[in-house]
């Protein structure tokens, strides 16, 4: 059986672009290596979005751009622009 | 009667309604945080839902005491009235040496009104880092979720760690995100929350002797570290709806974003008739 697993990292950035600042994270690990949890880091691990995929990570989902439902043009909810990324990493077992 | 001396300032007010939560670190005495911890070991008398304020927690009650003091009471007062309902409160313990933390929520459930429920937080012993402290994500309050289903979202930047001294207190908007930090320390934590309803409207229920304070718009005006570019200015916008709704005043407005997008004149030139 193969010893490597997928590491998945999602990024919220600024904005839309890749390119734009990160101003949420979340990090889950499978090769078991790492258990981050909420509320345990103050520092992202990238400036960008970009700065992640120049470290090795790959990124596979973009999120859509969808114009806001009629009436709700001006209220908050969720992160918009949630990047996900994966890499593979080698479990020690 | 409330001396006006304990009841929160305009400048106080428009920081609630920026980040969605007020602190008050050390503020009730040291012998109280001690019986209190004796009284929350041993377990809280419950009240029905609903009931008022004032009948909760009669006398003997440390837990009484502490909320009665006119300091506590100053900030209740300014935020939901002098007497409020009673919605639930709960001892929460995080036990020794965790591996995991609560995921990030807002309590109750998706919640749109304008007038708000606080949650008072009280931390009765010191909170150190190893110790966790709850998690705050500061300005989240506007935001429309329900409960848990931001718990994906790990690390904000600006969140806070409740790292504090005994007998701090949080008074929070309901809607604010928050989780119980994991506890590393071979204690266990102690946290004592209520939640209470307004029974008045809630406008200038604070002392608003510097309700013309410039300082109110800079405030209302800051970003979070964790907004968005373009989803940020719409909490100044919501920031700015909340403000007119507590102060009564129709006409303000931080920087022009809600006027400019009100502006729809109806007025016809003779010219085009």
């Amino acid at each position: 059986m193969s010893k490597l697993r997928q590491q998945v990292l999602v990024l919220y950035l600024a904005d839309s672009a890749l390119d734009s600042g990160v101003v949420g994270w979340s990090l889950y690990d499978g090769t078991g290596g790492t258990a981050p949890i909420t509320g345990d880091d103050n520092t992202p691990p990238y400036p960008t979005g970009l700065d992640a995929l120049k470290d090795g990570w790959r990124v596979f989902q973009f999120p859509q751009l969808i114009p806001p439902y009629p009436g709700l043009e001006y209220s908050t909810s969720f992160l918009k622009h949630e990047f996900i990324f994966e890499r593979l990493g080698e479990i020690n077992a | 009667m409330l001396d006006r001396a304990n009841l929160l300032t305009s400048k106080q007010m428009a920081s609630f309604v920026t980040d969605g939560f007020l602190r008050f670190d050390a503020l009730v005495p040291d012998e109280l945080n001690q019986a209190a911890m004796r009284e929350l070991d041993g377990g809280l008398r419950g009240a029905p839902y609903g009931t008022p304020f004032s009948k909760l927690y009669p006398s003997p009650s440390v837990m009484g005491q502490i909320l009665r003091s006119p300091a506590i009471q100053g900030i209740i007062s300014s935020l939901v009235g002098p007497d409020p309902l009673f919605d639930h409160h709960a001892v929460h313990t995080r036990a020794a040496n965790e591996t995991q933390s609560q995921h990030l929520h807002g309590d109750a459930v998706i919640d749109t009104r304008m007038h708000f429920d606080i949650q008072l937080m009280y931390y009765p012993h010191d909170i150190p880092l190893e110790m966790g402290g709850t998690v705050l994500v500061p300005g989240s309050h506007f935001r429309r979720i329900n409960e848990s289903d931001i718990g994906r979202y790990q690390n904000m930047r600006g969140q806070i760690a409740m790292v504090c001294k005994a007998g701090t207190i949080l008074a929070l908007h309901h809607g604010i995100w928050h989780c119980g930090r994991r506890n590393q320390t071979d204690r266990i934590r102690y946290m004592y929350k209520i939640r209470l309803n307004p029974t008045v409207r809630q406008l200038k229920l604070w002392n608003t002797d510097d309700l013309h304070d410039p300082e109110i718009g800079q405030i209302l005006s800051q970003r979070q570290p964790w907004y968005e570019w373009a989803t940020g200015r719409l909490e100044i916008m919501n920031r700015s709806k909340m403000w007119r709704f507590l102060t009564g005043d129709e006409s303000y407005d931080t920087d022009y974003w809600l006027k400019r997008v009100e502006n729809t004149p109806e007025h016809v030139l003779a010219s085009a008739e």
